[in-house]
C-alpha cells in the first residue's frame, strides 16, 4: 500500500455563462495515488453535496481514454502535464504530496462555456458533417478486399483516425486553431483509396467551415501536437496547407 | 409457467431453410416510396453503432430522423470503447470458415438460448457489414499485399475477427457517425445532444416519441415521430463498476417496459474475464483489457495457495495455467463466462494474486519471447499503454493482473424477427435488444450485431411496418404527450423535494454503489437460489430507503439563462437519481429472471444445477426458451415464455475441453 496524499484543486467555477466566474479552492487530504483525478473530482463533489453546495461540472464518461468527453487544464495544460493522456488518464501518482492543481476549463472562442470545466464542442461535429467522410450509402458497399490497400499506408490512416475529438489541440493553441483536428480527418480519408473521390472537395469545405466556426489560424507553435492524446502529428498541418492549395 | 397465446411473443421467424431465409424474407417486405418516406419521421434514441448506422440508413432512403443522445457528441457513445474486434463469416483465412460455422459458433456460444433465424440471419450479414465500413473508409489492419487482416477471439477455431489495432470500436463507430453526420448536413437528421430519455410517448398503443431533459437546460422536451428507435445500451452499470462508460443507462428501455415493451432475460449478464480489478472505493470504473490479449497472453496462478512471492520468482513448475490445464483444446481462448468463473474460483480457493486476492495473472511472457517486443507492441500498443497508466506496471515485464468485471448485458427488450419490441411501433437494436447472443456472446460479436441491426435489419423492417400503418397527426400537444411529460414533471418535482434524513445530502452514487454491491454479489458470476430470494428483498428496503430518504438538492437559480424547467440548468445529481430509480426496478427483475430460470446456462451460472466438473448444467426441457417478462402496474411482473427451436443444431452440453 502507498502512502495518501494531500492534494489542493483550484478549480474554475462558474455556474453560467452569463454569470461572473472565479477560482475556489479545495484540500483533500488521505487520498490514495491510485485514484484518477476525475476519481478526485468525484469524492470532491460527494463532498460538496454533503454540505449542499453545487458539485463541480466537468465532462466525463468512458474514462478510459477513448470517448473524448473529458477535457480541461491542468496546471495550464490541456490533459495535464502526462504525454499522450487524457485527462481520465491521469493518475494521482502523477503528483507530489500537497500539490496544488489549477483546473480551468478549455478557453476558445468556438467553444462556450457552460458550466464550471465544461465547454460546448459542438463546432467540430460541424467541421466533420462539412464533409469528414466518404460518401457512400449503406448497401453500395463492393467487396472489401477488391481494395487493397498497403499496410503501412492502412497503418498511417489509423493513426490520423484515432483523433478522438477532445478538443484540446484547439485550447492548447494560442490562436484557438483547430488545424490539427481537421488535418488528422483529412490525412485519414486521403490516404485511403476511399478517399479519393471527394478529397479536394472535403479538403476546402472542412477548412472553411472551421474559419466559419471561429477557429483561429496555425502559427506553428505545435502545442497541439505536444497536448494532443493520441500523438497525431503536426506535420499533419503542414501536409493539409499543400491538400489545400488552390490547384 | 404461463405459456402464453403465441401473440404477444409471436418472433415471426421466416418460413424454410435456414439459408437465405432473410433475403427471401426481405423480398415480400412492403416498400414505402421515396416520395412518401419524405413525410415520415423516426426517432432514434442512442448513437453508438447501432442507433448511428440506423439513423443514417434510414436517412439515406428518405426518412426524417431525430436521433437523441446524452452525450455532447455522437462520436462519444460508449461503442467507442469496444476494443478488440469486429467478427466476419469472410473466411479470408483460408481455415475454413463459413457463414454456418459463424452461425453455429454464435449458437453454441449463447448455449442455445437464442434464435436460430437470428443467429443464422447475423451470420448471413457479417460480411456485408465489413464491405460497408471498409468503402466508409474504416482503416482495418492490414496485411503487407494490402488485404484486411484477421486475428482468432475467445470461443472460435477460426481466424474472422476483423480488428483496427485495438480501436476496432472506435473505429466503427467513426464511420458510422460520419454517414449520420453527411445526413445531418443534408437537412435529413436533426441531431439532438445532451438528452436523456425520461419518458415514451405511447398513443393508441403505438410509439411515436419521448420526453426528455436537455441537460443543460434542465427543460423538458417532447418528441414525436412515426417510429420509435431504441439503441441505447446495455445495463452493465447496474453493478456500480463495471466496464461500460459511467453515465452508459438502463433509462431508455426500461422506461419502454413499462409501456408495454417485454423485457427478456433480464439476468443474462456477461462478467467479462480480462479487466483491470478494482482498488479504491472512489474508483469509478473498472478497465477491461481486450480478451485479444489472451490470444498471447497466458492465464495462471500461483499452485500453492496465499503464495506472497512476485510472481518473477515464482518458478515455471509452481504455475497452474489452470484454463490450459482445465481445457485442453481451447486452453486460453475458452469463452467468456467459463474463464470468469474459473478465475474466480481459483481466487476463492485461495490462490488468487493482488489485493485481497481477487485478482489472476495474464501473462505475455512466452509471446514476448516468441514474437518479440515490436511485434506485441504493433498487436496492442495502446492496450499495454492503458494498463501501465493505470497500475504504473509495465505489462511486457510483468504479467497483467486481470480479474473479471461486468461487461455486457445480453437480456435487452423483447424483439421479433423485425426487431420490433411487444410494443408497436418501438424497435430495439444493438445491445438494449435481447437478440441474438443467447446467455453468452462471444467477443467480437457485440460490433457485428449492433451494426447488423442498425445497417441492414431496422431500415428494411422499419419501411415494413410503416407502410402497413395509418397513423394519427401526434405533435407535442397530444393528449400523450402531455400526459407523458406530466409524468416526467411529477417524478422529477419528487426527487427534487428529498424527504427524511439525508434531505439531498447523500449522494446518489453512494445509493448505487450498495446496490451495485449487492447485484454483484448475488446475481454476478454465480448465483444460488436463496440468496436471489434474499436479494429481491434487500433492493426491496434499499429502493424503499431511497425513496423515502433519497433525492437530491433543488440547484435552482432564477438567473439562469434559459432554464425555467424542473431541475433548472445542469443538475448531474438529477441525472444520476433518475437512472438509479431505474436501477432498482430492473434490479428486482434481474433478480427474479435469476431466480425463475433454475437452470445453468452460459454466462447465467446456478451453483444448484451444475456438472460434475462445475461446467453449467441446461435443463433444455424446462427452460429452453426465452423468458420474456410483463410489467404491471399492480403486482410483480409476468414471466411469459417465447419456446426455443432448434432444427439446424441439436443442443449439445458445451465443452471446451
Amino acid at each position: 500500500m502507498s502512502a495518501t496524499l494531500r492534494i489542493s484543486l483550484r478549480i474554475w467555477r462558474q455556474q453560467d455563462p452569463s454569470l461572473p466566474g472565479g477560482f475556489e479552492t479545495h484540500r483533500l487530504e488521505g487520498v490514495s495515488p491510485d485514484l484518477s483525478l476525475l476519481e478526485l473530482l468525484d469524492l470532491l463533489n460527494e463532498r460538496l453535496i454533503g454540505a449542499g453546495e453545487r458539485p463541480v461540472t466537468f465532462e466525463h464518461d468512458c474514462r478510459e481514454g477513448i470517448c473524448g468527453s473529458c477535457g480541461f487544464m491542468v496546471n495550464g495544460q490541456a490533459h495535464g502535464p502526462r504525454a499522450a493522456t487524457s485527462v481520465c488518464q491521469l493518475y494521482l501518482r502523477q503528483f507530489r504530496d500537497g500539490e496544488e492543481l489549477v483546473l480551468e476549463p478549455w478557453r476558445a472562442r468556438a467553444f462556450p462555456l457552460l458550466q464550471d470545466l465544461s465547454v460546448d464542442r459542438s463546432a467540430l461535429d460541424r467541421i466533420l458533417a462539412a464533409g469528414g467522410y466518404c460518401s457512400v450509402n449503406t448497401g453500395q458497399a463492393p467487396e472489401a478486399n477488391a481494395l487493397l490497400v498497403g499496410r503501412d499506408q492502412a497503418t498511417s490512416a489509423f493513426e490520423t483516425a484515432t483523433c478522438i475529438g477532445c478538443g484540446a489541440c484547439v485550447a492548447s493553441c494560442r490562436n484557438a486553431s483547430a488545424n490539427l483536428f481537421v488535418a488528422a480527418k483529412l490525412a485519414h480519408l486521403a490516404q485511403l483509396p476511399q478517399g479519393q473521390p471527394e478529397r479536394q472537395r472535403r479538403a476546402r469545405a472542412m477548412t472553411e467551415r472551421m474559419a466559419a466556426e471561429g477557429f483561429g489560424s496555425c502559427s506553428s507553435q505545435l502545442e497541439c501536437e505536444a497536448v494532443c492524446p493520441k500523438q497525431i502529428s503536426a506535420d499533419w498541418i503542414s501536409w493539409m496547407n499543400r491538400e489545400t492549395r488552390p490547384l | 409457467m404461463n405459456v402464453d397465446a403465441p401473440s404477444r411473443h409471436d418472433p415471426h421467424l421466416p418460413a424454410g431453410a435456414l439459408e437465405g431465409a432473410w433475403q427471401r424474407h426481405r423480398r415480400d417486405l412492403p416498400l414505402i416510396s421515396a416520395a412518401n418516406k419524405h413525410k415520415l419521421r423516426v426517432l432514434v434514441v442512442g448513437s453508438g453503432l447501432a442507433g448511428a448506422s440506423a439513423a443514417a440508413s434510414l436517412a439515406e432512403q428518405g426518412y426524417y430522423v431525430s436521433l437523441i443522445t446524452y452525450h455532447d457528441s455522437p462520436r462519444r457513445a460508449h461503442s467507442v470503447a469496444a476494443q478488440g474486434g469486429i467478427n466476419a463469416a469472410k473466411n479470408y483465412a483460408n481455415d475454413g470458415d463459413s457463414v454456418t460455422r459463424l452461425f453455429r459458433d454464435t449458437v453454441k456460444g449463447g448455449d442455445f438460448r437464442a434464435r436460430e433465424a437470428g443467429c443464422f440471419r447475423l451470420a448471413e450479414l457479417s460480411t456485408a457489414i465489413i464491405d460497408q465500413c471498409v468503402a466508409q473508409g474504416v482503416p482495418f489492419a492490414r496485411d503487407y499485399g494490402g488485404t484486411l487482416a484477421n486475428r482468432s477471439f475467445g470461443g472460435a477455431l477460426v481466424s474472422r475477427t476483423f480488428y483496427a489495432r485495438g480501436q476496432t470500436g472506435q473505429q466503427l463507430l467513426y464511420g458510422a457517425v460520419q454517414a449520420l453526420l453527411r445526413q445531418v448536413e443534408a437537412g435529413r437528421i436533426e441531431l439532438l445532444p445532451r438528452r436523456d430519455l425520461v419518458e415514451l410517448v405511447v398513443v393508441d398503443g403505438v410509439a411515436r416519441g419521448v420526453v426528455c431533459r436537455h441537460l443543460v437546460s434542465g427543460q423538458l422536451e417532447t418528441w414525436t415521430a412515426n417510429a420509435v428507435v431504441l439503441a441505447s445500451g446495455g445495463y452493465s452499470n447496474i453493478y456500480y463498476l463495471s466496464t461500460n462508460a459511467v453515465k452508459s443507462n438502463v433509462s431508455a428501455i426500461w422506461r419502454a417496459y413499462r409501456k408495454g415493451a417485454d423485457f427478456a432475460n433480464p439476468c443474462f449478464t456477461q462478467i467479462h474475464p480480462t479487466c483491470i480489478p478494482s482498488g479504491d472505493v472512489h474508483q469509478s470504473k473498472l478497465t477491461l483489457m481486450s480478451e485479444s490479449l489472451r490470444n498471447d497472453g497466458r492465464v495462471w496462478l500461483p499452485a500453492t495457495q496465499a503464495d506472497g512471492r512476485a510472481p518473477e520468482a515464482i518458478p515455471e513448475e509452481e504455475r497452474d495455467y489452470f484454463l490450459e490445464r482445465q481445457y485442453p483444446t481451447y486452453g486460453n481462448m475458452v469463452p467468456r463466462d467459463v474463464a470468469s468463473r474459473r478465475s474466480r474460483e481459483r481466487c476463492l480457493a485461495g490462490h488468487g494474486v493482488g489485493p485481497g486476492g481477487r485478482s489472476v495473472y495474464l501473462d505475455l511472457k512466452d509471446a514476448l519471447a516468441r514474437d518479440g517486443k515490436a511485434a506485441l507492441e504493433a498487436r496492442y500498443g495502446n492496450l499495454l499503454e492503458m494498463y501501465e497508466r493505470i497500475t504504473g506496471e509495465d505489462p511486457l515485464v510483468t504479467p497483467l493482473r486481470i480479474y473479471p468485471a461486468p461487461h455486457y448485458t445480453m437480456g435487452g427488450l423483447w424483439v421479433d424477427y423485425h426487431l420490433m419490441s411487444t410494443l408497436p411501433g418501438l424497435f430495439v437494436l444493438g445491445e438494449a435488444n435481447f437478440s441474438e447472443h443467447g446467455a453468452n456472446r462471444l467477443g467480437a460479436s457485440a460490433l457485428m450485431q449492433g451494426l447488423a441491426d442498425g445497417y441492414f435489419i431496422a431500415p428494411a423492417t422499419i419501411t415494413a411496418w410503416l407502410a402497413g400503418q395509418s397513423q394519427p397527426e401526434v405533435g407535442p400537444d397530444h393528449p400523450a404527450c402531455r400526459q407523458a411529460r406530466h409524468e416526467a414533471e411529477v417524478r422529477i418535482a419528487a426527487l427534487l423535494a428529498p424527504r427524511g434524513r439525508s434531505g439531498g445530502l447523500r449522494p446518489v452514487d453512494d445509493w448505487h454503489r450498495e446496490l451495485g454491491h449487492l447485484m454483484i454479489e448475488t446475481c454476478g458470476i454465480s448465483r444460488q437460489g436463496p440468496r436471489l430470494e434474499k436479494a429481491i428483498a434487500q433492493v426491496e428496503d434499499l429502493r424503499q430507503s431511497f425513496d423515502q430518504e433519497g433525492g437530491v438538492a433543488d440547484l435552482g437559480s432564477a438567473r439562469i439563462s434559459n432554464s425555467s424547467g424542473p431541475g433548472r440548468g445542469i443538475h448531474s445529481e438529477l441525472e444520476k437519481a433518475l437512472r438509479l430509480q431505474d436501477y432498482f426496478g430492473l434490479a428486482d427483475l434481474m433478480l427474479r429472471d435469476a431466480l425463475a430460470r433454475q437452470e445453468s446456462c452460459g454466462a447465467h451460472f446456478r451453483e444448484e444445477h451444475q456438472t460434475a466438473t462445475g461446467e453449467a448444467l441446461r435443463d433444455d426441457a424446462r427452460f429452453g426458451h426465452i423468458a420474456a417478462w410483463q410489467w404491471r402496474q399492480d403486482g410483480p411482473p409476468q414471466r411469459h415464455v417465447e419456446p426455443l427451436r432448434f432444427n439446424e443444431i441439436t443442443p449439445s452440453q458445451r465443452d471446451y475441453q
